[in-house]
């Protein structure tokens, strides 16, 4: 019995010590054999599923891009819809590998949640949105003191509602909900005077309104709102594969690699590109991040590069019609700058 | 006679054969492992928090919260704490449990006697009642009442105007408040003067009718003493309340007070939901009371109502409460369904905390204490009521 009992209390410590949370997200992806990416319910353009009930999306896209940088596949890849209160909960805990679910970069994020932002594959800022049918004369964010504003519970967004009206000394009566789906019924049945998410979301739930044409975006922007995909922190292999895939997207849009040219690229002459595609004799950059030497070329076939996501997804070729502004590439004026790869 | 003296010698049992070592054994082994259990759970949590680089305890209270909340009962803004914002939460936990637990007593007393009444019509309303609600999971009651009935009343331009100034629209119900100007401690004081008076009265009618037989109109008595006296010190010290009567604003009605359709819906959604319950509990309590008792208070010349109200409730209660305190305990923590339509209970607000500090141990745990805490009371609460109720025998 002592024997029994001895013998009991060891398993049970050894166990301890043997079932501490592995720190390998990649080794575990590779035994799993897919990517668990977390990502939003239902926010057209950025991830939603289609009619086919297809996960598309900006922020999906970016997922599968991961997917094949890993397998060479880009359909290796499930995802998990999460609320904005359950987002970061769900990272935390392991039950997804990555975040790719518009969420804004802060340093609150960045420290205290225990999160590593992979880069910002949208710069975005915070507006309203007010039913110009039912609000005629209303044009500016600032006259809308009084109002009742739908807002979603756990985001950016609504800590810079408190301070964008503490600042401007106007009152106002949040209605705050879990879900998205929740807080867009709640503005369409006229339970509040406006809609604040961030702009490109506006768009997107502007176009789930019962009259679309009756709803205006006012034009002040009140907040820097840069999103972005995030991991764990504590595993660095894992990160940088996150960091170089957004990379890799935008150095391919910059030397003019897509989705239709990538093998007859391969067979370019231009070094820059060359390393890119792991074509350089002799090339370490693909193993060194612990993926295979053409993992470029897996990305680029399996989503394009990041101009075709955003013209697909929330750009020329989507409803939304989002102009790139900020969004450029650097080259053309804009935010979207990919360290080089060499 | 006999000389074969039996005597009793125990038998020695090897001690693994003891039943009571090996109970014992077992149960230290129980307990052991339990605590092994526990221990590697939070070294586990610790060591994987550590290494997530997710910071831990309950400093974060007294961080700033940065958010608004629109349903307060206590002071509040973005700027308080989120320690504050918790109170907030659990102000309105208990807010919309009280109000719930009261209108649900009473619409299942109703409901519940009414399933016992001569009357067919109101017996099978009232069964019609109780297999409707009952059969509905709340959540939807709650989304029944949120999105099927107060979603559809009128914009706030055309509001429903109903007596006494007030308003109905779909952003709740606005009715005029009473704005209390220096002076008016003296209708306070006569509000207590009233109660305490009423209390005096009954006591001593209740004492002279067990002496003497006489009775006394106690319930008159109270009902005059309690709208006379507080308007008694309204004219003394010259009038000095206003009413804030609401306006229409450019967005909502400004001024009086309102009730939101959140909150509202989750109020009715619960009421209604429990009553259903609770009316069935009543009329198992009353049915189990025997059939003798009504005929024994017949027997002797009391009337029905005083022996429902001596006899039968009195017995009945002795069997409706200990199911009715799960019933409020159910009410209570389906409270926390709030979070569907937006109503910040203790819930919804510890989300938000929970999303912004990422302490989510921590605030599970205050969820789980907290909602363990007013289970406790009020099962503390309804075990007292149950005592006083019991039968006692004289």
């Amino acid at each position: 019995m002592k024997k029994l009992a001895i013998g009991l209390l060891s398993a049970a410590a050894i166990g301890v010590v043997a079932t501490a949370a592995s720190a390998d997200t990649l080794d575990d992806v590779k035994k799993k054999g897919f990517v668990q990416c977390g990502v939003n319910t239902a926010l057209a353009g950025f991830s939603a599923p289609n009619d086919k009930g297809e996960w598309t999306g900006l922020d999906v896209d970016y997922c599968r891009a991961v997917a094949a940088a890993v397998f060479g596949d880009g359909t290796k890849v499930k995802f998990t819809g999460l609320s904005a209160k359950d987002r970061f909960t769900a990272l935390q805990s392991g039950e997804v590998d990555i975040l790719s679910r518009n969420t804004t970069w802060t340093v609150n994020r960045d420290t205290a949640l225990g999160l590593n932002f992979a880069g910002v594959t949208y710069y975005d800022g915070q507006g309203f949105m007010i039913n110009a049918k039912k609000l005629p004369g209303v044009n500016s964010a600032l006259q809308l003191s009084g109002a009742s504003v739908c807002v979603q519970a756990g985001t950016t967004t609504e800590l810079n509602l408190a301070d964008y009206f503490s600042a401007n000394k106007m009152e106002y009566n949040p209605v705050v909900f879990e879900k998205f789906e929740e807080a867009n019924a709640a503005y369409d049945a006229g339970r509040c005077d406006a809609y604040t998410t961030d702009q490109s979301g506006l768009y997107a739930v502007r176009l789930q309104m019962s009259a679309p044409d009756d709803h205006v975006v006012l034009p002040e922007i009140i907040s820097k709102e840069p999103l972005g995909p995030s991991v764990r922190q504590g595993d660095d292999k894992w990160f940088d594969i996150a960091k170089w895939t957004y990379f890799a997207l935008l150095n391919a849009e910059e030397a003019g690699i897509t989705q239709a040219n990538v093998d007859e690229m391969k067979n370019s002459s231009n070094p820059d590109i060359r390393r890119l595609l792991g074509t350089e004799s002799e090339t370490k950059i693909g193993t060194d991040l612990g993926l295979s030497n053409d993992w470029v070329v897996n990305i680029i076939k399996a989503t394009g590069n990041y101009g075709e996501i955003f013209e697909r997804n929330v750009g020329s070729g989507s409803p939304l019609k989002i102009s790139r502004g900020i969004n450029a590439l650097w080259t053309k004026g804009g935010l979207q700058y990919g360290m080089p790869i060499r | 006679m006999s000389e074969h003296v039996i005597r009793e010698e125990p038998v020695r049992v090897p001690l693994i054969y003891d039943p009571r070592v090996r109970s014992i054994f077992f149960q230290v082994l129980l307990v052991a492992l339990l605590a092994m259990g526990i221990w590697w759970i939070v070294d586990n949590t610790v060591e994987n928090l550590r290494r997530s680089n997710i910071s831990t305890g309950f400093a974060f209270l007294r961080g700033r919260a940065g958010f608004d909340i629109s349903d307060r009962l206590i002071d509040y803004t973005s700027d308080s704490s989120y320690g504050r914002a918790l109170l907030v939460g659990i102000a309105n936990t208990l807010a919309v449990a009280a109000a719930g637990i009261v209108t649900a007593t009473i619409l299942g007393f109703l409901v519940g006697i009414g399933r016992l009444s001569q009357n067919w019509l109101i017996r099978k309303l009232a069964m019609i009642y109780v297999e409707v609600f009952r059969n509905i999971p709340p959540l939807l009651v709650i989304l029944f009442w949120y999105q099927g009935v107060l979603a559809v009343l009128p914009n706030v331009r055309d509001s429903l105007s109903l007596p006494l100034g007030s308003y109905l629209n779909n952003r709740g119900f606005y009715f005029p408040k009473l704005v209390w100007e220096p002076g008016s401690g003296l209708i306070l004081a006569g509000f207590v003067a009233a109660v305490v008076l009423s209390w005096y009265v009954a006591r001593r009618a209740r004492a002279r009718q067990m002496a003497t037989g006489e009775r006394f109109p106690v319930f008159l008595t109270s009902v005059c003493l309690i709208i006379g006296l507080p308007l008694l010190g309204y004219l003394v010290s010259g009038m000095p309340v206003s009413v804030d009567y609401p306006q229409k604003g450019t967005f909502n009605l400004s001024g009086g007070t309102n009730i939101k359709p959140e909150f509202l819906s989750l109020y009715l959604a619960l009421s209604f939901y429990t009553a259903s319950f609770i009316a069935e509990i009543v009329r198992a309590g009353i049915m189990g009371v025997p059939k003798g008792q009504t005929e024994a208070y017949s027997a002797l010349g009391m009337s029905s109502n005083d022996g429902l109200r001596l006899v039968v409730i009195p017995q009945a209660m002795r069997i409706i409460i200990p199911p009715l305190t799960s019933q409020y305990l159910n009410l209570t923590k389906n409270s926390s369904l709030a979070v569907a339509i937006g109503y910040p209970d203790l819930y919804a607000v510890g989300g938000t905390i929970l999303n912004q500090t990422g302490q989510a141990i921590e605030v599970v745990v205050i969820f789980m204490t907290v909602y363990l805490s007013i289970s406790i009371l009020t099962s503390l609460f309804m075990n007292w009521f149950n005592t006083k109720m019991a039968l006692k025998e004289r």
